[in-house]
């Protein structure tokens, strides 16, 4: 961590009563560590997006198209009139303030404007100037602002502390979904070039490689292959893992981090072992070797073209149905997105588990079961053998993420799943969990270094409900589904909560199967000894 | 400031329409000609507004769940919080509109520092420098929803009870309204609970709006603006019931020549009248430009009145546009050498 990363004391020095000058006032200082850095061009030009150049936000001259006010106006006439939640949501806002405090980017820094009230109000402001009537004839008085680069270097700056996690729409009397309007803005300030490099980079390589991490073919083999040796090291069992291969039954998609990152990697040791376990008839793809989209941090089009592969080749290869794994935001894309844009999927079945004959009717357009919802499937109908004491070293809680809570409804599956995978599990407080649940305080494409401050701040809430059960239960793990969780939660763990481990559902699914075949195993998916081992050890 | 401004607005208002009641020459203007069009903007203006809604697609299905989804059959799923039948939607919405169920959630959250109470949240082994304390805690927050349904039935329940001024004979419903309200009789004449309720609301949200920090500082003019306006016209309307007591058969006689289209303007009517005729009429006709048009928006919320069904069934996007994709066939023809140097099949050779 960068030796300029204040201090715990210093970040949770937080003063809620708002200061100074009226929000109207939209300067924003881009201070180190509160902001991402701006997209590279070569990003952009890829991607055959608007204004490639060399800039940054902390710039005094953005080099904005000389154009810029009427490109962002003509953006929002035509969002106005295409969508109904950003009309009515500039509309109907009664500023009641029940949202306020529900933002974990507003409960870890006091920024009044991260109050997602207002975080809407900084684009509603210009809406009111420039389409309604009490707005131009009475400006300011009713707060409405001229739209001026500084507006726009501030929406820059709080779009861009926004997850889109959804958490205030929860508690708004008219369901206002803030990030709903955050991916609009973000949408308008693509249309002048002022994007992220943290989202353009990932949406780059996805566009060319087929994953975010720009993995090519070859590569994407060589994970694969290097982890169905590693798995076979820990369990003596060697798995198939085919890739591209035609006429599978089932395409597999997961989070390229999950065959590139840590933690992800022994969520994806589970995955493999699992399916080998069942015999599921299944393939990867090196092309739809991205399930995430990051194209839902820049707009709604990236996101279709982002994920139009994943029909697109689950079509070629003639697979039945799909399945995707742990993954958050990629699941708000699959549940919410993926058939409206890129359907209708008439060319796979309705999936059915091969092994239950179940069939998952709640997929019966979209055709795509979260893999959670495929396992838990299988555990109830006893077709796993499980041996839950070698998952004896943990004591788990669980992060729901943002997306499958509260844009899929995706809560008890993976806590089916813990709770017969692991004997020692506790829930943390309740406004903290399931639809209420907290944000990892870096998702939507935040989860870059320059970014640390803002990301401990916003990662506070969720930590502090983590380190309260770690107080209270000797919690040691954090168990989540989601890939930027994975990625983004240990060092916010090390941070605020020290001493818990952050891990897949799959990674204890992996633990705990009694594979046929399988050697004396004495150590879990990450080389760490069983707890049995341990004692046996302690005892010899 | 806006707070002030707002208020002085309002007097201003109530000033001119006092003025407009005691000139016989104005009592036509402000007794028929301004409730009518005032009334002719309400319809009109909100009828624009739904319409304008309505006709905007709602191009995905992005409903907030709130609660288990419906998935595998032997996992309960919460069928109001997270519906997938339109019986669920009807439910969902009804509980937000009749009783505010999201509100109901509220909670009031902050990083505190202040010493706990043992074993209660403290770090039993803090690293270093770490602020024990320093946690974040959340009360209880019901006096924001109470106070919201607190205003909005007894509103209901007050126009209702007008209901008298323009039926002849009043609807029985009126009558047994009124006496169920006026139940807790302390005297002549008859208190209301809902004028009290009504009241206290829009007195405790008003305060609420003004002393609260965050709440202080996001308010725009047009939030006291309307608070303003529904105090004053409570305020008049509560003072001609309990005080001043003017004609109430000249009153009957405009009002229902009002709504008969048969204008008659009687000669004794108190300029209070007046006061309370135009507050009524400004807040008609300022309401399909503002925030008040949550009444009608509510039941739009694509978050909340969405079935989660994203995967069940298709949802149409109406304006779908076609995009430029990546090709599964330009990306074999970039990664070709890769692809047959990995042993990957290839489409082509
Ligand atoms: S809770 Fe909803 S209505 Fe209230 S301020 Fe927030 S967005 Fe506006
Ligand atoms: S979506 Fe999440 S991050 Fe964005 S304003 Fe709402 S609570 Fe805050």
């Amino acid at each position: 961590m960068a030796d300029q990363t204040p201090s715990p004391e210093q970040l949770t020095q937080v003063d809620y009563r708002p200061k100074g000058k009226s929000w109207l006032d939209p300067h924003v200082e881009f201070r180190k560590g509160t902001y991402c850095y701006s997209a590279a061009p070569k990003n952009l030009t890829y991607l055959g997006l608007p204004n490639p150049r060399q800039w940054q936000p902390f710039d005094q001259d953005w080099k904005l198209p000389p154009d810029w006010k009427d490109i962002i106006l003509a953006g929002m006439k035509e969002r106005l009139d295409r969508y109904r939640s950003f009309r009515l949501f500039m509309d109907i806002c009664v500023r009641c303030g029940a949202c306020a405090d529900k933002c974990h980017f507003y409960l870890g820094s006091g920024d009044p404007k991260n109050m997602p009230v207002l975080r809407a109000e900084l684009i509603r402001s210009v809406y009111r100037r420039y389409f309604t009537l009490a707005g131009r004839l009475l400006g300011s008085t009713v707060g409405a602002r001229d739209l001026t680069e500084d507006v726009l270097k501030e929406w820059f700056y709080y779009f861009y502390q926004c997850t889109e996690c959804r958490r205030c729409s929860v508690f708004c009397p008219y369901g206002i979904d803030t990030a709903e309007i955050t991916m609009i803005g973000r949408e308008l300030l693509t249309l002048v070039g002022c994007n992220i490099n943290w989202v353009i980079e990932p949406a780059a390589n996805c566009f060319r490689t087929g994953n975010h991490l720009g993995i090519q073919p070859h590569g994407f083999k060589d994970s694969i292959d290097f982890a169905v040796d590693e798995l076979e090291e820990i369990t003596g069992v060697r798995v198939e893992a085919p890739i591209n291969r035609k006429g599978a039954e089932v395409l597999f998609v997961m989070p390229s981090a999950d065959y590139f990152g840590t933690p992800h990697y022994y969520t994806l040791l589970g995955y493999l072992a699992l399916f080998h376990e069942i015999g599921l008839d299944y393939t990867l793809s090196a092309f739809a070797s991205e399930g995430g989209n990051f194209g839902l941090f820049t707009s709604h089009e990236m996101i279709k073209r982002l994920n139009a592969k994943i029909y697109a080749e689950a079509k070629r290869l003639g697979v039945k149905w799909i399945i995707g794994g742990e993954c958050g935001h990629m699941w708000r894309v699959m549940h919410q997105y993926m058939d409206t844009m890129n359907g209708p999927a008439d060319f796979l079945e309705v999936p059915v588990s091969p092994i239950t004959h179940t069939r998952f009717d709640h997929a019966a357009s979209t055709r795509m079961v979260h893999i959670c919802e495929f396992t838990a499937d299988l555990i109830r109908h006893g077709r796993l053998k499980l041996d839950v004491s070698r998952n004896d070293h943990w004591n788990v809680t669980f992060h729901d993420s943002c997306n499958p809570a509260r844009a899929m409804g995706l809560i008890e599956e993976p806590r089916y799943i813990i709770r017969n995978t692991c004997r020692t599990f506790h829930e943390m407080p309740e406004n903290t969990i399931r639809e209420q649940t907290f944000c990892c305080g870096s998702g939507s494409g935040l989860g870059t270094d320059e970014n640390l401050e803002m990301r401990l701040r916003g990662g506070f809430p969720r930590a502090n409900a983590v380190r309260y059960v770690r107080d209270k239960h000797g919690v040691n793990v954090l168990a989540c589904i989601c890939a930027i969780d994975k990625a983004t939660l240990p060092p916010l763990l090390e941070y605020w909560s020290p001493g818990v481990d952050v891990a897949g559902v799959h990674e204890f699914v992996g633990n705990a199967l009694l594979m046929k075949g399988e050697r004396d195993r004495t150590t879990d998916l990450r080389g760490e000894p069983f707890a049995s081992a341990k004692e046996d050890r302690a005892h010899a | 400031m806006n707070a002030l401004s707002s208020l002085v607005v309002v007097l201003l208002l109530a000033g001119v329409a006092w003025v407009g009641g005691a000139l016989a020459l104005l009592r036509p203007v402000f007794g028929l000609a301004v409730p009518g069009l005032a009334a002719g903007i309400f319809l009109v203006g909100v009828a624009t507004r739904v319409v304008g809604w309505a006709r905007t697609p709602v191009p995905f299905r992005i409903p907030t769940t709130c609660g288990q989804q419906r998935s595998l059959p032997w996992i309960k799923a919460s069928w109001i919080e997270c519906p997938w039948t339109r019986s669920g939607v009807v439910v969902r919405m009804a509980l937000e509109v009749l009783l505010f169920r999201s509100l109901f959630r509220n909670t009031r959250g902050a990083i505190t520092t202040e010493p706990v109470a043992q074993g209660h949240g403290t770090p039993a082994a803090a690293p270093e420098g770490f602020p024990r304390a320093a946690r974040l805690v959340y009360g209880e927050q019901k006096w924001l929803w109470l106070a919201a349904l607190a205003f909005h039935w007894s509103f209901l329940v007050v126009l209702l009870r007008h209901l008298r001024f323009f039926l002849e004979p009043a609807p029985a419903l009126v009558g047994v309204l009124a006496a169920v309200d006026g139940f807790f009789q302390v005297g002549a004449p008859v208190v209301y609970a809902a004028d009290i309720a009504l009241l206290a609301a829009l007195g405790y949200l008003l305060v609420r709006r003004s002393s609260d920090p965050q709440v202080r500082y996001l308010s725009l003019f047009q939030d006291y603006f309307a608070l303003h306006l529904l105090l004053g016209l409570v305020a008049t309307g509560v003072l001609m019931r309990y005080y001043v007591r003017p004609d109430i058969v000249a009153i009957k006689q405009l009002t229902l020549g009002l709504v008969t289209f048969a204008p008659v303007v009687p000669a004794h009517v108190s300029p209070l009248f007046f006061v309370h005729l135009f507050l009524l009429s400004v807040l008609l006709a300022y309401f399909p430009f503002s925030k008040l048009m949550h009444m009608a928006g509510v039941f739009l919320s694509p978050t909340r009145n969405l079935a989660n069904t994203s995967r069940m069934r298709r949802h149409v996007n109406p304006w779908n546009p076609p995009v430029k994709v990546h090709t599964y066939e330009e990306w074999e023809d970039e990664f070709r050498d890769k692809l047959e140097a990995a042993g990957l099949p290839v489409e082509r050779e």
